[in-house]
């Protein structure tokens, strides 16, 4: 279970947006809302742990995720799959490079055949094994997005996983999310489109709104 | 599984420098321009360029690895690669050690190599050539562990190509002074013994505190 | 208030309260600098007898050697407070290493002129490499890498570690170059020609160049205070308590 207590983000002498606290349980999806620079982006890394808090604390299943605390952290990081704005992805290597270096990295084993699996999920079966600069946009952010599928992680921290998303591939997302709330992850995300994408073709998942308030 | 995540940042390194090695060469290169440079700067009197030859050369290697360092870190930063590392449960520490030694093998075993060939323009005998490698092999590594941590703290900092060198030729001082020196005392009959054991005992902290202070720059730089 | 408690200590790291500290102490500081100031180069220029080799030139080490001492413990100082720093997460520790970089440059700088003012008249060259200059030499580079860095590193957070840590990886490294640089002299120089060699320093020498090491060390402590106090002022202009302050001014 993920917690935030009384978090807040200074900018430039000036927070964010209001304290915030809420909690995430197993099975749960919370979607992150606000205006544009009202600090989606820097909440969710601070939820990583990739930039510190500037008030308040994030808490995995009771525990401070602090530098006292290297095993928290430790098992946290085993746990969470966390995709920012940029995609984390090699230009100069084929997709299935991509993904079998990003899983050992991350202290995993992949297979080939799981790799390649995930990949004709997302619709890449053909382009495999082609460098992934020249793929399209959309097909970078399927690869992306492949990595949801084969990863272990059941914290999912995604910031902005619908842009640039052709409607074949939101269907595949949408089915990948629900599917992972439903089998008992947590999700956190944040979206400009509307929540209700997540609530259609029979992938109905509550999800709970968080509402970021400019300070 | 921590092993399998330190070869699997290294290999991914070495792969994508196979894949675009004009990156890699041009460092070694410069290497190569920079030891011509010298001689028709100061004269082709083989007295002197054989007196200069190990301060020529290990200047030469140091300004090579400056120069190779920006990229260290810098692909990794700018694609989001290094966030997922810093998330990673493995310990962030050893997989930027990953990086140097991949990083090394790109761009500090080539001038190992090539050391010796260009030495042969200096006219250094054959001994004095085998102590350059040695000395260089020692000393290279260093280069990239301690140089990592400027790297990693100038990472997206403006002006950070000549901020990197400002940082961090102070460090190399030490490296610079034992592996010339090592080499002009083989030319001048003393033992080569302390400087490359000196060296030895540079190198061996290095590879331990290194990848963690650079590690530790790094998370700065992500904040 | 009990000096041996931690809470005060603690109160004190807070920059409201420090830059009132910091106001009381600097003039204290500085009127003591100037009178042992005063006094030390009274010993240096007037008092000490002229030395038996070096006739009146060598009066320059009254200022060469307590800058030398003094552009060593600056660093030192800087290290310090960065481990600080790092360790509590104070905002006052980057604040200080900041401060007092500049003052640490400076006197490394001075070392470095007065050398080769001192050196000129007695060996014929403006500079000489030998140990101990050519180590400041490199000390003063590490002053300039700290301040080139925390100078383009836009978000003062980032610039206060990323400076604190390379202040710590630089003193870790002066000892080191020092040694290196010291075994690289004693290679190349045949007979030592060692600037840094005075003969048995009389009592009264030694007096002066005490006093003008303490002159500079509470002329850098009054400096450093008055810094830190501006760069508090400059980044908490956004409360309540500066806003205040600036009202008050008007």
């Amino acid at each position: 279970m993920l917690t935030i207590s009384n978090i807040s983000c200074v900018r430039g002498h000036k927070p964010l947006f209001t304290p915030l606290s809420f909690s995430l349980q197993a099975g749960q999806a919370l979607h992150l809302e606000g205006d544009n620079g009202v600090g989606k982006t820097s909440l969710l890394r601070i939820i990583c742990g990739l930039s510190p808090a500037d008030s308040g604390e994030v808490l995995w299943n009771g525990h401070a995720l602090t530098r006292q605390h290297p095993e928290v952290v430790e098992a946290f990081r085993a746990t969470l799959c966390y995709m920012g704005h940029n995609l984390s992805l090699k230009e100069d290597l084929t997709p299935i490079e991509n993904l079998l270096f990003e899983a050992q990295v991350a202290g995993r084993s992949l297979s080939h055949e799981k790799g390649m699996d995930a990949l004709r999920k997302m619709g890449l079966n053909s382009r495999a094994h082609l460098p992934l600069r020249v793929l399209s946009q959309g097909q970078k952010r399927r690869t992306a997005l492949a990595r949801l599928s084969v990863t272990a992680a059941k914290l999912w921290v995604l910031d902005e996983p619908f842009v640039a998303l052709d409607a074949h591939s939101l269907d595949n997302l949408r089915a990948l999310l629900a599917n992972h709330v439903q089998q008992g992850g947590m999700l956190l995300f944040t979206s400009h489109q509307a929540v209700e994408l997540l609530q259609t073709n029979g992938h109905a998942i509550e999800v709970q709104p968080i509402r970021l308030v400019a300070a | 599984m921590i092993w399998q995540a330190f070869w699997a940042v290294a290999q991914r390194d070495l792969l994508l420098a196979w894949r675009r090695k004009s990156e890699g060469l041009s460092a070694v290169f410069f290497f190569v321009v920079v030891a011509a440079l010298f001689p028709l700067g100061i004269g082709p009197e083989m007295n002197v360029l054989r007196n200069i030859a190990p301060g020529v050369l290990w200047v030469g290697a140091l300004l090579s690895s400056m120069l190779a360092l920006q990229r260290l870190f810098e692909a990794d930063y700018r694609d989001g690669t290094l966030e997922q590392m810093a998330l990673s449960p493995v310990a962030m520490p050893l997989l930027v050690g990953a990086k140097m030694l991949a990083h090394w093998l790109v761009s500090g075993l080539p001038l190992v190599l090539l050391a010796p060939v260009l030495g042969l323009q200096f006219d250094l005998s054959g001994d004095a050539l085998v102590t350059l490698t040695l000395a260089l092999l020692l000393g290279t590594p260093i280069l990239s562990l301690v140089g990592g941590v400027g790297a990693a703290l100038t990472l997206g900092v403006r002006g950070g190509g000549v901020l990197l060198s400002l940082l961090v030729l102070p460090l190399f001082v030490p490296v610079l002074v034992f592996g010339a020196g090592a080499v002009e005392a083989q030319v001048s009959g003393l033992g080569v013994q302390a400087h490359l054991s000196i060296l030895m005992a540079m190198l061996l902290p290095a590879v331990f505190f290194g990848p963690l202070a650079s590690a530790f720059a790094l998370r700065i730089a992500l904040e | 208030m009990n000096i041996l408690r931690a809470n005060f200590w603690f109160h004190y790291a807070g920059p409201q309260a420090f830059y009132g500290l910091a106001g009381r102490l600097w003039p204290w500081f500085a009127a003591l600098a100037a009178v042992l100031g005063v006094w030390g180069l009274w010993l240096g220029f007037m008092v000490a007898p002229a030395d038996a080799q070096q006739g009146e030139g060598y009066r320059i080490i009254f200022v060469h050697v307590p800058a030398s001492w003094m552009s060593m413990v600056i660093y030192l100082a800087m290290a310090f407070w960065s481990v600080l720093g790092l360790t509590f997460n104070t905002r006052l520790s980057g604040m200080m290493t900041r401060a007092l970089a500049p003052t640490g440059a400076m006197f490394a700088f001075l070392s470095l002129w007065t050398g080769a003012l001192w050196g000129k008249p007695m060996w014929g060259t403006w500079w000489v490499w030998d140990a101990r200059l050519t180590s400041e030499l490199i000390l003063f580079f590490l002053y300039l890498g700290y301040i080139a860095l925390t100078s383009a590193i836009d978000d003062q957070r980032r610039g206060d570690r990323a400076g604190a840590l390379i202040a710590i990886v630089g003193a870790i490294n002066v000892p080191i170059i020092y040694f290196s640089v010291k075994w690289w002299n004693t290679l190349h120089q045949g007979a030592s020609v060692s600037l840094t060699k005075s003969p048995s320093m009389a009592q009264v020498m030694l007096w002066g160049m005490l006093l003008m090491a303490l002159c500079f060390w509470l002329y850098t402590i009054a400096l450093v205070l008055c810094r830190v106090r501006t760069t508090i002022l400059q980044r908490e202009s956004h409360t309540a308590w500066v806003q205040a302050i600036a009202q008050e001014a008007a």
